[in-house]
């Protein structure tokens, strides 16, 4: 069972990545990544345990740490007027149809 | 005991991947930035809660349970944060929702409709 749920954090991982590829607007990005961030600490927890090490789980309260810190930090860096003006177009793109 | 063990766990670790597949079909799949974010507000707190308690029941040493609550508090408490800055911040950028620019495009026509 705990393969099963590594497999299902990784199909998870995928559809994240994808997202945050494709995704239209910055906010869509970020999102995307926070919850990337989010499953990579499942998945060290999760591997330390199939391994047999559960001292992976240092690395994952780091993890989540630092997550948290740079999606503060990026959300703080998007008050800025340079990305003001990434929002507002593609509002508009999306109005016209 | 121990199959008692194994089948609790087993059942938590279940739901949990059910819904951090889930919340990822959700961000892939929702029409609109606030929706997906509603995708993985549940994913981040109910997906990962699942998961760290179905690994709780596993962990032998306390120094693991320990950690693992660590981790679960750390995972409740940023979660819900940083959904909220981040809604806050999209709102604040001009990023409406998607039936709300409908609603106002409709209004407008209207109103233009109606005051010639």
């Amino acid at each position: 069972m705990l393969i099963a749920a590594t497999l299902a954090i990784f199909v998870a991982m995928i559809l994240a990545i994808i997202r945050g590829i494709a995704g239209p607007t910055l906010y869509d990005r970020i999102l995307a990544v926070n919850m990337f961030g989010t499953k990579t600490v499942l998945l060290i927890s999760l591997l330390g345990f199939i391994m047999g090490r559960p001292e992976f789980l240092d690395i994952a309260i780091v993890y989540a740490l630092i997550n948290f810190i740079s999606v503060i930090g990026v959300l703080r860096y998007s008050d800025t007027n340079q990305f003001k003006h990434t929002p507002t177009n593609n509002e508009s793109a999306e109005k016209e149809p | 005991m121990d199959i008692t063990i194994t089948i609790s766990s087993g059942f938590f670790l279940l739901i949990g991947s059910f819904l951090c597949v889930s919340g990822g079909i959700g961000l892939l799949r929702f029409p609109d930035f606030y929706t997906r974010m509603h995708a993985v507000g549940v994913t981040d707190t109910l997906g990962a809660g699942m998961i760290l308690i179905g690994l709780m029941i596993l962990s032998t040493d306390f120094l693991v349970f320990a950690k693992l609550v660590m981790v679960l508090l750390l995972t409740l408490l940023i979660g819900p944060t940083t959904s909220h800055v981040l809604a806050k911040a999209a709102f604040h950028n001009g990023l409406m929702p998607k039936g709300l620019n409908t609603l106002e495009q409709n209004n407008n026509k209207e109103t233009n409709s109606s005051n010639p």
